[in-house]
């Protein structure tokens, strides 16, 4: 079974289905669900057993496929996956059939429809899964800009009040970073044809260029902006709050929890083995950034009213403390920060789900319109408290082995950066227990005491809520306040459960992950085995 | 008669036709004025041809007259459709498709 | 350090400890309202049986060469150079803290039993206790800082949780928040002395680390030490981070019991003197913890003089007790056996007080003012003389647990010679002094005097389910200081941690001296205290005019005024301002880059003005433009 093209599977089955759903009549939306649920849930199990057949010991890439596909400029349908890109598949497979489900219910805008939804979810994890699993860096460009499609669509189209706004910023900040990226794509294949006697735009044979120092910079810094912008690093990080509270919840969920992880992934993947050097030397200016993001943004989020939009700046924050693990140039801090993706991928996609369904009950994003929420729904304020708690990385949660890892790893390499970065931890305290405080403890407060009220009396268009639920107030209102649905805990149980579990024994992700991120690590210059104690005698002790 | 003399000449025509499509304002002068331009290329086109002794560049004219009648079908018919809406064959009347 | 073996027969299954706590939490959580009818007994039910099992375990302890056994589960982190292994240490230390925590925290969970019959919640409040147990244990259990962390932050939630536990009360969820940050900033410290010991050490075993600290830079055994400290001072309520302690007597009784007072708190003193090794190594590191001690053993004892709420009271009593055990471990090898003794004296007999106030609010109908209480003697009898006990045993009646312990350390303090020794011991001295006064005070005004009750509240005992174990672990405030002392001295069983107790050198003053001078001491103490409340009458609201010293008691010397001008508004402004600069400073940048091609195009636009003949002769210009180059090219 292991000569199965995996990845293109997981790429051609979200895609036709995409095409299917999109196919089927007008007013179907059940059977559009039930399409995309199965497709994804394939795509899962596709994942799920690449997982089995990939081999940690064995070659960095693996499961490959490739197809020569314009062999003037040696472009080729290269696919292949290392241990970083086979847990993003994985968070992909796992994300997708959860969003689907958490989205079930949900209500569209007016002229759209959940079958056109889900056809643009599957066509971006189509579309996510070509990202993660291209190793031809033209390739990687193309997935990397078609992923915007879907993507500009999702907000655009079924996001809340300003959600063409949003949209537009989205895809002109990831354009502009696609576009400087485009530019160090053609040049390493301009390089590449110099050294090699004929241009490639295959990784593995870029990755043994020698390319001139300052060469090297310029191609760096196209690469480090495209993937700045996607995954935010302050400054670049201004369209991830407006598309993250105007997404729906769903689009939210893969934007932060998946999306822009390609901005780390590519930072792991691309910049540091392809331009050592250049690595090297910016890296101090580049760390400046991830700590004032950890802070600044932390700060923010302190400061915001609305819960997405909340969320989306702790996002920015962890970014933060992934850019540190990566160019801290340590194997402990690099498998932290691969980790750590995933983690943020699981723990912040939570929260915004729980968000969610929080908003679907309320109908209002802002902080200010809950208060004694546990009180009525006890299961709900739980399990946001665990998401919470993920997301302020507390022991026995995935996130706390990864940020241990970033920092313990970071701090022997560049500890006045981790000294700062570690305080970080108590602003995380701050902002997630003040919106916890605010809306689930206390007496009720804001929708709660609104309940008695003919729904009429909560007039849809001031509320500034997903869409979804400001165009169907009758229904919804009704139903709000009641604690989670069998539905709603299918949709939490198992990231609840993967949280905890990882958080506990995270060995087996670690081992996946290992040789790719020693390799990597073997390429940018530094020990693959890890830092070396300033007193080693007292290994034996141990 | 050398060369030179045709290729005068239908630069001379190829002017007229220029200064005309800038200067006129009624737009059937504009257009025979366009109509002349072309014929003036017609000519050179012709006398290269005439004088490197292939056929290329006749066989282009004869593409270019093809264009030229379609584009007097065309074109004569939008000048209809403006004049009978507007009352006026002018060029500068009809400045709907701007900013 | 003495030899560690692997752990053999009973000792192996340890890890229970831990598992059998944290999986009734586990199944009253997820049990949902299906548990609620026997919840209560599974929560007791689970950490009864880890009292055993924690008992079984020393006593075979006892019998092991070295008394010190590693128990290895899994790998938990292995990556690079660090491996970070899911283990445990049973020695005698870890021992007498798990002997400690189930063995009060079984008390109770009991006590919980009837105290909590009446709220909806209760099984929820029995998930929470048992999930603290858990985590408890594996604070004390674990074999590296890094599982010393896990557990750390596991109390700071279950802490969280239960402070938290009447979250409709907005006092009681901000107090949550408060005590959970406030550890957080401590909690940094400690994680920075993790990262410390690997860049140094490459581990975070206390095998490898301990055993290795004479390889360190002076300067770095400094810094682990004060780290460590900030670490303990957030958890255990120490200054500067003694603020949320008192709030924390938001969250149910029995919770002030058992976390704020007899457990979690004192795990800042667990983590000195299981870092001993690294502060006999760094005297400026100790000394520090000594200064800290001592102011925060005079904060606490001056601020609990002005309390009229019976929990801050004994809250504060905490801060300044715990204040003691720091200034014990901050002297080093002499005092780490004290501070221990004192810490599990001060654990029965502060559990026994909170326990009693719990009872005396029960019967009062949950009113905390003592001004509102009095006369409860007659009414409450068990209740008055299990915390006459604990009182007595608190202030360090001669003979009473607290006499044996506090004493020690206060002996401790002046041995240490010079002057620092006698400012030391004149603090401690002091504080004797003023826990006489404020522990007679809340006794006077809580037991004697005339009733000043409120209307409608009939005092009455409470069931047997609450009164059985106040009456043990008043017991053990009387006879567990003789008892570890003389008949079973702690120091003989620490011997593996600590190294044999030094023979009593030359003592700075006789310790039948000291003994006689702090037993006077307190004496005055409680006498004052009867000259201002016990003659005469207790106004029901506290008097406003009062001179500046009393007001500055009551704010506890000012500390939240502190924080909060000095940290929270800043705090907030600064959030502020930075919303606003991100708003229109950063996305304003990105906003106005938009605005400004979006302008800038339409009037480009502007060009296309309508004219065909303006195009044309663009067209020509253009053609021209191109021809000329066309030209310039060949010709050049």
């Amino acid at each position: 079974m292991s000569d199965f093209p995996w990845l293109l599977a997981m790429i051609v089955v979200p895609a036709a289905g995409a095409a299917v759903v999109a196919a089927l009549p007008r007013g179907r939306d059940l059977l559009a669900k039930q399409v995309a649920l199965g497709v994804s849930l394939l795509v899962f199990l596709l994942a799920v057993l690449a997982t089995v057949a990939f081999d940690t010991g064995g070659p960095r890439f693996q499961l490959t496929t490739s197809v020569s596909w314009i062999a003037d400029f040696g472009v080729s349908f290269a696919l292949g996956v290392d241990g970083i890109a086979l847990v993003m598949l994985l968070l992909i497979g796992l994300l997708v059939p959860v969003v689907l489900v958490a989205s079930w219910a949900d209500t569209m805008p007016a002229h759209r429809s959940m079958r056109s939804y889900v056809a643009w979810l599957l066509l971006l994890e189509a579309m996510m899964v070509g990202v993660f699993a291209a190793t031809d860096v033209f390739l990687f460009y193309v997935f990397f800009e078609a992923m915007l499609v879907p993507m500009y669509f999702l907000i655009g189209s079924y996001g809340g009040p300003r959600r063409q706004y949003a949209a537009m910023k989205f895809f002109l900040y990831s354009l502009v970073g696609g576009l400087v990226m485009l530019a160090s794509v053609i040049g390493l294949y301009v390089v590449s044809n110099s050294q090699l006697g004929q241009g490639t735009f295959a990784f593995d044979a870029l990755r043994q260029l020698d390319i001139d120092p300052g060469v090297q910079k310029l191609l760096f810094i196209g690469f480090f902006v495209a993937f700045a912008i996607k995954a935010p690093l302050v400054p670049f990080h201004t369209w991830l709050p407006d598309s993250g509270a105007e997404a729906p919840i769903g689009g939210a969920v893969l934007l932060v929890g998946v999306l822009d992880k390609v901005g780390t992934f590519g930072f792991l993947r691309y910049c540091l083995p392809l331009f050592p050097d250049a690595s090297r030397d910016l890296a101090p200016w580049i760390l400046v950034l991830a700590v004032i993001g950890v802070l600044y943004a932390a700060l923010l989020a302190m400061g915001q009213s609305d819960m997405k939009r909340l969320v989306s700046y702790t996002s920015i924050a962890h970014f933060g403390f992934i850019a540190l693990g990566i160019f801290a140039f340590t194997t402990e801090a690099a498998t932290g920060a691969v980790l750590y993706m995933v983690s943020h991928g699981i723990a912040t996609g939570l929260l915004f789900l729980v968000i969610g369904m929080l908003i679907a009950r309320g109908g209002s994003r802002h902080i200010r319109d809950y208060g004694g929420v546990a009180a009525k729904a006890p299961l709900l304020a739980g399990v946001f408290l665990i998401a919470g708690l993920a997301s302020l990385s507390l022991p026995g949660t995935s996130s706390f082995v990864s940020e241990l890892l970033v920092l313990i790893g970071a701090f022997p390499t560049r500890p006045v950066f981790t000294i700062l970065a570690t305080t970080g931890i108590i602003l995380a305290a701050l902002y997630i227990l003040i919106m916890y405080q605010r809306t689930m403890h206390g007496p009720p407060r804001g929708v709660l005491l609104a309940d008695d009220e003919p729904a009429a009396a909560v007039p849809a268009g001031t509320s500034g809520g997903a869409t979804a639920v400001m165009d169907a107030p009758a229904r919804t209102r009704s139903l709000r306040v009641q604690d989670l649905s069998r539905r709603e805990l299918a949709v939490v149980a198992p990231l609840v459960a993967l949280i905890v579990a990882l958080g506990v024994y995270p060995q087996p992700l670690i081992d996946l992950v290992r040789p790719a991120v020693a390799a990597t690590m073997d390429d940018v210059g530094s020990d693959p085995g890890g830092i070396t104690p300033t007193h080693p005698g007292s290994e034996g002790t141990n | 008669m050398t060369i030179a003399n045709y290729l005068v000449l239908a630069a001379v025509l190829f002017t007229i036709g220029a200064v005309g499509v800038l200067v006129r304002r009624n737009a059937i002068v504009v257009f025979m004025c366009v109509e002349l331009m072309l014929n003036s290329v017609n000519l050179t086109l012709v006398t290269f041809a005439r004088s490197t002794g292939t056929l290329d560049g006749q066989l282009i004219a004869f593409f270019v007259m093809v264009v030229a009648a379609a584009e007097v079908v065309v074109g004569l018919a939008i000048i209809m459709s403006i004049y009978r809406t507007r009352r006026s064959a002018s060029v500068d009347d009809a400045n709907l498709l701007k900013y | 350090m003495s030899e560690t073996l692997p752990a053999t027969g009973l000792l192996a299954a340890s890890w229970l400890l831990i598992a059998l706590p944290l999986a009734g939490a586990a199944v009253l959580l997820l049990g949902g309202r299906r548990t609620d009818r026997w919840g209560h007994l599974l929560g007791t039910g689970t950490v009864v049986a880890a009292f055993v099992l924690g008992l079984a375990c020393t006593v075979q302890l006892a019998g092991v060469d070295g008394r010190s056994v590693d128990v290895d589960l899994f790998t938990f982190i292995q990556t690079g150079s660090l491996d970070v292994g899911a283990g445990l240490l049973f020695d005698p230390l870890s021992a007498v803290f798990v002997l400690l925590i189930t063995g009060v925290g079984a008390l109770i969970h009991v006590y919980s039993i009837g105290y909590m019959a009446h709220d909806p919640a209760r099984r929820r409040f029995f998930a929470y206790l048992d999930l603290f147990v858990a985590a408890m244990l594996l604070l004390v259990l674990g074999n590296s800082y890094v599982a010393l962390y896990v557990g750390w932050e596991g109390v700071g939630l279950a802490s969280y949780l239960l402070i938290a536990f009447w979250y409709t009360r907005p006092a009681a969820a901000t107090a949550a928040k408060k005590a959970f940050v406030m550890n957080r900033v401590g909690d940094v410290g400690l994680a920075l002395a993790v990262f410390v010991m690997f860049a140094q050490l490459g581990t975070t075993s206390y095998a490898g680390v301990l055993g290795n600290v004479g390889l360190l830079a002076g300067g770095t055994v400094t810094a682990l030490g004060l780290l460590l400290l900030l670490g303990a001072c957030g958890k255990s309520g120490q200054f500067p981070l003694q603020a949320w302690l008192p709030d924390a007597m938001e969250g149910p009784t029995p919770v002030s019991a058992l976390i704020h007072a007899a457990t979690m708190v004192t795990a800042g003193v667990y983590l000195i003197a299981r870092s001993a090794p690294i502060f006999d190594a760094s005297p400026s590191a100790r000394t520090v913890v000594l200064v800290v001690g001592a102011i925060t053993l005079m904060i606490g004892a001056i601020a609990g003089c002005a309390q009229d709420d019976i929990k801050k009271v004994l809250a504060y009593s905490t801060v300044s007790q715990i204040g003691y055990m720091f200034l014990a471990v901050g002297l080093g090898p002499v005092g780490y056996v004290a501070g221990l003794a004192h810490l599990l004296t001060h654990g029965f007999f502060k559990a026994g007080l909170f326990l009693g106030a719990g009872s005396v609010m029960h019967g009062m109908g949950d009113q905390t003012d003592m001004r509102r209480y009095g006369g409860l003697a007659g009414k409450m009898k068990t209740t008055f003389v299990t915390f006459g006990l604990g009182y007595l045993a608190l202030i360090g009646f001669p003979l009473l647990s607290g006499y044996w312990t506090k004493d020690a350390i206060i002996e401790a303090a002046f041995d240490r010679g010079g002057v620092s020794g006698w400012l030391l011991g004149g603090v401690a001295v002091l504080g004797a002094g003023l826990t006489a006064f404020y522990m007679t005070r809340l006794m006077l005004l809580t037991f004697f005097g005339r009733p000043r009750w409120d209307d409608g509240v009939h005092p009455h005992e409470s069931p047997g389910v609450m009164t059985v174990p106040m009456v043990v672990l008043a017991v053990g405030s009387v006879a567990a200081g003789f008892l570890l002392v003389e008949v079973f001295p702690l120091a003989d069983w620490l011997a593996p941690v600590f190294g044999e107790p030094a023979e009593a050198a030359a003592h700075a003053i006789p310790p039948l001296l000291v003994s006689v001078l702090v037993s006077l001491v307190v004496l005055l103490g409680a006498v004052v205290a009867w000259l201002f409340v016990g003659r005469r009458e207790v106004p029901v609201t506290a008097p406003a005019r009062v001179s500046p010293v009393v007001r500055a008691a009551r704010h506890a010397i000012y500390a939240d005024a502190v924080n909060e001008s000095l940290l929270m508004r800043p705090g907030m402004w600064l959030t502020r301002a930075l919303v606003f600069v991100d708003n229109r400073g950063v996305d304003g940048v990105v906003n106005g880059t938009a605005a400004a091609l979006g302008g800038s195009s339409s009037r480009l636009g502007r060009a296309q003005t309508g004219f065909v003949r303006s195009y044309a002769l663009g067209m020509l210009g253009g053609a021209v433009l191109v021809a000329g180059a066309l030209v310039a090219v060949t010709a050049g």
